[in-house]
């Protein structure tokens, strides 16, 4: 089980949050066909650390540099 | 090799001389080369494809290469559920193709993999449910695929482990059944196709991690391992849940994440049902096996992970869920519950075919499916290495088909592979 610290509530228990998507995968209006197809299609995926983008039942969303392979949690931003 | 061709004889013979003629069931080779084809993974769908292409493609020079143990992956941790009742028609021809194969299998590897069509039953819990399954009935139906809608008595009567009364959690309405699917020993799955294999001469090299590509310029030549370099024609990855890793080693991302899957199995009992009864309204999925343990699953964990391991949470949704459908189950003990790692696709399809890297080629992205797979993507997978092409079965499932706008989604749910 992971305990992710809210950056609005402290430290919670991983039910009360949602993985949204790997902070690789943001497409923007703007963008080329083929980088918006790289956002919404394609991941790192890395069998390791990665950064991601999670939300807090409280309505906080964060910034998540996690490791896959441990699952240690390294650095949580507010978005 | 071993004790040669099984057979009843070979058993009885066993018998009298106190069964010491049993040997290995496959070599243990040693890397060598250069080969024709390098499959990368050794599960069930590299070994199967390994198995095809020596015995229907003759390709001679084959070598499998396993970062550890033979079936010690997701073939080992699944939930040995076969069945082809999807509803994407692209679906519908890949996994009955293969459940066409199941059926034979044991025959055709001369090795038990004890499948047994005891029927796959979904439940629907409301009129909607019973809509819903009604509508892929007659789709599988029009697909030529076996598919029986059954009321509440019928349930009832083929599932009396079932909660029917009226204040049941989840009231089941009927269901829909596959009387030509059911489950399989998944390690045996593994080890039949590994001896078929290596009878045909395929080297399976355990305990050999792939490290990296061999490269010149757009080409793939081989793989860097931790037991050397193995020159290759055309090198195949077949490492689903992976997948990522491995084609990062070549500079390619891939739409796929890696996700955890739980499952578990309690202790075993008598038989109490003959029927794998899944609801893909809840998402939980229970069977017993030949052994006697009842063994379940649901949703994956929601958040990528590597880990081989799993939180708490979803394993709790599963066995409520089986409890609550059936009430019997609380009484018995869990012995194990188990995690493996599976390639969510960004469509919840498998990509079978071409990498944009000259001689290497992709399975994978089986989501949590993969199992019931085997032996057709297997076979699908060894037609596309050994002609270059890919047969109309496999065709849609390439890799372009996400930039292209084909997406096979059976659910819906667009680019979240955590939503399946």
């Amino acid at each position: 089980m992971l305990l992710i610290p809210c950056p609005h509530c402290g430290p919670r228990n991983q039910e009360e949050f949602a993985y949204e998507r790997s902070i690789d995968s943001v497409v923007r209006l703007d963008d080329a066909p083929d980088v918006a197809i790289a956002a919404l299609y394609s991941r790192a995926n890395l069998r390791g650390e990665d950064h991601e983008i999670w939300s807090h039942t409280c309505g906080q969303w964060l910034r998540l540099t996690r490791d896959r392979m441990t699952h240690a949690i390294h650095a949580v931003e507010a978005l | 090799m071993g004790a040669g061709r099984y057979s009843a004889l070979g058993l009885l013979r066993g018998a009298i001389t106190g069964h010491r003629h049993w040997g290995r069931a496959w070599r243990a080779a040693e890397p060598g080369g250069p080969y024709d084809v390098v499959i990368i993974g050794g599960g069930g769908h590299g070994l199967a494809t390994a198995y095809y292409l020596a015995k229907e493609h003759g390709v001679r020079r084959i070598a499998v290469v396993e970062k550890s143990y033979i079936g010690g992956g997701n073939t080992g941790r699944n939930t040995t559920i076969v069945r082809s009742n999807y509803r994407q028609p692209q679906l519908q021809r890949l996994l009955d193709y293969s459940l066409k194969l199941w059926h034979g299998l044991s025959d055709e590897l001369n090795y038990n993999v004890m499948f047994s069509p005891r029927g796959a039953l979904f439940l629907g819990h409301s009129d909607a449910d019973m809509t819903r399954l009604a509508e892929r009935g007659d789709a599988l139906v029009a697909m030529g695929i076996d598919a029986d809608l059954m009321d509440r008595d019928a349930v009832a009567k083929l599932v009396p482990l079932l909660d029917m009364s009226p204040d049941a959690r989840w009231p089941i309405e009927g269901g829909l059944i596959q009387r030509r699917g059911g489950t399989a020993r998944h390690d045996a799955v593994a080890w039949g196709f590994a001896r078929a294999a290596d009878t045909l001469g395929v080297d399976i090299i355990e305990n050999c991690e792939v490290t990296g590509f061999l490269r010149d310029g757009n080409r793939v030549t081989g793989v860097h391992t931790t037991r050397g370099d193995l020159v290759a024609g055309r090198t195949a990855i077949c490492v689903a849940g992976n997948s990522g890793h491995v084609a990062g080693l070549a500079g390619i991302t891939l739409p796929i994440e890696s996700h955890t899957l739980q499952a578990w199995v309690t202790e075993p009992v008598k038989p109490m049902i003959d029927t794998v009864v899944m609801s893909q309204t809840l998402h939980c999925y229970f069977s017993q096996s030949d052994k006697g343990g009842m063994v379940g699953g649901g949703d994956p964990d929601f958040f990528p992970s590597y880990a081989q391991r799993g939180a708490p949470l979803r394993l709790e949704d599963s066995i409520a869920q089986a409890i609550a459908l059936a009430p019997a189950l609380s009484r018995l003990r869990m012995v194990r519950s188990w995690a493996g790692v599976t390639d969510m696709s960004f469509d919840g399809s498998p990509i079978i075919g071409e990498m944009p890297l000259d001689g290497l080629y992709l399975n994978g992205g089986w989501c949590y499916g993969g199992f019931k797979a085997t032996p057709g993507s297997g076979r699908l997978y060894a037609h596309l290495l050994a002609t270059g092409k890919s047969d109309p079965i496999a065709a849609p499932f390439d890799l372009d088909r996400f930039a292209q706008g084909r997406t096979i989604d059976e659910v819906g749910s667009g680019p979240m592979p955590q939503s399946r």
